[in-house]
C-alpha cells in the first residue's frame, strides 16, 4: 500500500493539487463516463481518466477515491485545480496512457 | 418519529459545471453528524446523480435531504418535461443527454440505476409536461 505522496515521488507524477498527501491508495479504476465511475469505483481507490473538466473535482469527491491520475498528458483547467484544493482532491498528472499508468502502479496500490 | 435535520437546495437549472454543489455541502454536514463513510458516500453519490438529472434534463429543481435516527430521506422535484417511461429509463445505458452533454462525461445513462443501487427504496413519480419528484431513503440502521 502507498500513499498519494509516495506514489507521486516514485513514478515522477506532477501534483496538480494534493491537498491530503498522507491519503492511502487501495485498488483503483479506470473510467471517463462519470456515472460509471460512480456506480463502480470503489472508495480510496486511484481513479485513472482522461477527462479533466471541473465535474471530475465533484466526481472525485463524492466517489471518496484516494487520487485522480490524469493520463494522456491532459492537463485540467485552473478552475478545477482551485476546486479539487478546496475539496481536498489529490489530482496526479502523467503522459502516459491509461493503461501504461495503471500496469506501472498495478503492484503498489 | 423523533425531529429531524433538514437541508434544502434549489438547484440551478443553467449551470451544470457548478452543479454538485448541494451534494459537497451534504456530504460535509454528514460527516459532522459522524454517520459511517459507506452511507455518506452512498447518499451523497445518490443525491449528485439526482441533481445532475435536474440540471440535464429538467432545467434545475429542489433538493431536500432529511436525516432522521434511523434513515435519510432525500426528495428530488423538478418542474421539468417529465420522464415519458420510467422503466425504459431505468434501464442502464437508456440516456436522451445530447452531444454536449456527453462530452462533458454524462450520459452513461447509468446515473438512475447508481440511484437505485445506492438506496434501500427510491420512487419515481413523473407526468410528462409537469414534472419529477425522486424520493429516495437510505437506512441508518
Ligand atoms: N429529472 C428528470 N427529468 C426528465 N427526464 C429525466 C430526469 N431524470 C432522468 N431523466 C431521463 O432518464 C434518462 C436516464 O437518466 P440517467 O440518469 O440514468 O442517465 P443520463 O442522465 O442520461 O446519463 P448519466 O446519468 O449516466 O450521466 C435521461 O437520459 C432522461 O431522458
Ligand atoms: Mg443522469
Amino acid at each position: 500500500m502507498m500513499t498519494v505522496k509516495e506514489l507521486s515521488e516514485k513514478y515522477s507524477l506532477k501534483a496538480a493539487s494534493m491537498p491530503e498527501p498522507e491519503r492511502e491508495i487501495r485498488g483503483g479504476y479506470i473510467g471517463d463516463l462519470l456515472s460509471w465511475v460512480m456506480g463502480r469505483a470503489q472508495a480510496d481507490n486511484a481513479w485513472i481518466t482522461i477527462m479533466t473538466n471541473i465535474n471530475i473535482a465533484a466526481v472525485g469527491a463524492l466517489s471518496d477515491v484516494a487520487v485522480i491520475i490524469i493520463a494522456e498528458g491532459a492537463v485540467p483547467d485552473i478552475n478545477v485545480i482551485e476546486t479539487a484544493e478546496e475539496k481536498g482532491i489529490n489530482i496526479l498528472l502523467t503522459d502516459k496512457t491509461a493503461y501504461e499508468i495503471a500496469v506501472l502502479i498495478s503492484a503498489d496500490i | 418519529m423523533s425531529e429531524s435535520l433538514n437541508f434544502h437546495f434549489d438547484v440551478d437549472g443553467d449551470n451544470f459545471v457548478s452543479a454538485g454543489q448541494a451534494s459537497v455541502q451534504v456530504k460535509k454536514n454528514l460527516r459532522r453528524l459522524g454517520l459511517p463513510p459507506e452511507i455518506i458516500r452512498q447518499v451523497s453519490i445518490a443525491l449528485y446523480e439526482g441533481e445532475i438529472n435536474m440540471v440535464i434534463h429538467a432545467g434545475g429543481g429542489e433538493a431536500d435531504i432529511n436525516v432522521y435516527e434511523d434513515r435519510i430521506v432525500i426528495v428530488l422535484a423538478d418542474k421539468g418535461p417529465g420522464i415519458p417511461d420510467i422503466n425504459l429509463a431505468m434501464q442502464e445505458g437508456y440516456s436522451t443527454a445530447t452531444e454536449n452533454v456527453r462530452s462533458l462525461g454524462f450520459g452513461a445513462g447509468m446515473g438512475l440505476p447508481n440511484m437505485k443501487r445506492y438506496t434501500d427504496e427510491m420512487k419515481i413519480e413523473s407526468e410528462v409536461g409537469v414534472g419529477t419528484t425522486i424520493t429516495m431513503c437510505v437506512y441508518l440502521k
